[in-house]
């Protein structure tokens, strides 16, 4: 795989929130407008990158058998700093983002990719794949908040859009307008896709869940 | 009393964790397609919510507060709740058997849970006391398990129904996902009227 591969595999063949439905809890949460899904996506990729370099530079140190709790310090450190520089410098994103800052730790796309990628791969290539992979959680973010902003408040980043704004759809906004748009956005998907989905390299198997969860078992018996 | 009451009540139908806060979608998803397996699920996910929020408010309150250390809470918080899940499953292996039968399987999936981070870190950030948390964290509990019941109640119709070839799997899911989280949205407002 070349490295433009590597990147564009994340915003469309892999695209953690569209093809592989991880970090489902922030998509639905922050893609109420258009900034804080900016924001989500900035801060989540800000870790990505950090995370994915370090422990792919540390994939020969860390022992197999505690290699999940040590990702998982490795990414809450990262967290903290993230937390900490957001709310020094942005402070009115730190205000829309709330609780789903701090819980970036436990986004399955930075836990997936630490164990899908980083831990078997060199730190340039791991850098390269946070990215793609980052830019693609941003992209599906940036598409569902923009659905939901625009009809929902008819604006688009606060700038007011002429007839949307007086018939907005506020439902959009709230919580069953996100489970909509989200869910009609993956049937999309599906239907461009044709119905096979690239699923080869999904990241549930970094989550703890995947004994259990039905869409695991089912992508494990499909490969 | 009735501040306990507002805020259980608050915590189970207004702010309900999975279906307007939009914590632990992973396991709502994924585990609410038989009824037993979405019982198990919720039963655990109360159980390790109360044991973490028991833990975690006095870490945050009596040890990182008074040492300037409240910066550090997103790293104690997740390995206290990892070590904590570790813990509760061997002690249950060891002396109550049957319980760790029925929930045994389902506590290692809770470690990277966001409802269980997100219910500990919001008790800190809404200032409450020791009691009002433990009580936020069992509505919290119990939202889930109500939301996760119903849930699996939607799906087992869904399954005869003839649905378009590309909503079929996830994407129906999410749907009738919305028409449930709908169904809570005639919640709010309600709960502070009630007591006014």
């Amino acid at each position: 795989m070349t490295k433009g591969q590597n990147f564009l595999k994340g915003i469309i063949k892999e695209n953690p929130v569209l093809v592989l439905v991880l970090g489902t809890c922030p998509t639905l949460a922050t893609s109420t407008s258009v900034s804080s899904a900016l924001g989500m996506g900035a801060a989540a990729t800000v870790v990505l990158l950090c995370s994915n370099m370090v422990i792919s530079a540390l994939r020969r140190v860390i022992p197999d058998k505690v290699r999940i709790p040590c990702y998982i310090v490795l990414i809450a450190g990262f967290v903290t700093m993230v937390q900490m520089l957001v709310k020094a410098f942005a402070p009115a994103l730190d205000q829309s983002l709330g609780i789903y800052l701090p819980l970036i730790v436990v986004n399955c796309i930075i836990l997936g990719r630490a164990e899908m990628f980083a831990n078997k791969n060199k730190v340039v290539d791991s850098a390269i794949d946070a990215l793609g992979m980052g830019a693609g959680f941003t992209l599906a973010l940036l598409l569902m908040a923009t659905i939901r902003e625009v009809f929902g408040n008819g604006t688009w980043m606060g700038i007011e859009i002429p007839v949307l704004v007086d018939n907005n759809i506020s439902i959009m906004t709230m919580a069953p307008g996100g489970f909509f748009v989200f869910g009609c956005l993956i049937a999309l998907v599906n239907k461009l896709s044709g119905g096979k989905n690239a699923k080869k390299s999904f990241g549930c198997a970094g989550c703890p869940s995947a004994e259990l969860c039905q869409k695991a078992q089912q992508y494990k018996e499909e490969m | 009393m009735t501040k306990f009451i507002i805020i259980l009540l608050t915590a189970v139908f207004i702010n309900n964790y999975v279906l307007t806060r939009f914590l632990g979608i992973c396991p709502f998803l994924g585990v609410s397609k038989k009824l037993g397996q979405a019982t198990g699920m919720s039963l655990a996910v109360i159980f390790v919510m109360l044991m973490a929020t028991a833990a975690t408010w006095p870490i945050q309150t009596y040890l990182l507060n008074p040492n300037g250390l409240g910066y550090l809470q997103t790293i104690v918080f997740i390995l206290v709740i990892a070590a904590l899940v570790q813990f509760v499953e061997i002690v249950l292996k060891r002396y109550i058997p049957s319980l760790h039968k029925a929930l045994g399987v389902y506590l290692p999936l809770i470690t990277t849970n966001c409802a269980v981070l997100g219910v500990t870190i919001l008790n800190i950030d809404e200032g409450y006391t020791f009691a009002e948390a433990m009580v936020n964290s069992l509505g919290s509990g119990l939202g889930f398990f109500l939301a996760m019941v119903m849930f699996s109640g939607v799906r087992s119709c869904l399954e005869g129904a003839d649905i378009p070839k590309s909503f079929k799997g996830l994407p129906i899911t999410l749907i009738a996902a919305s028409i449930t989280s709908l169904s809570f949205l005639g919640f709010s407002g309600v709960i502070e009227n009630l007591f006014a």
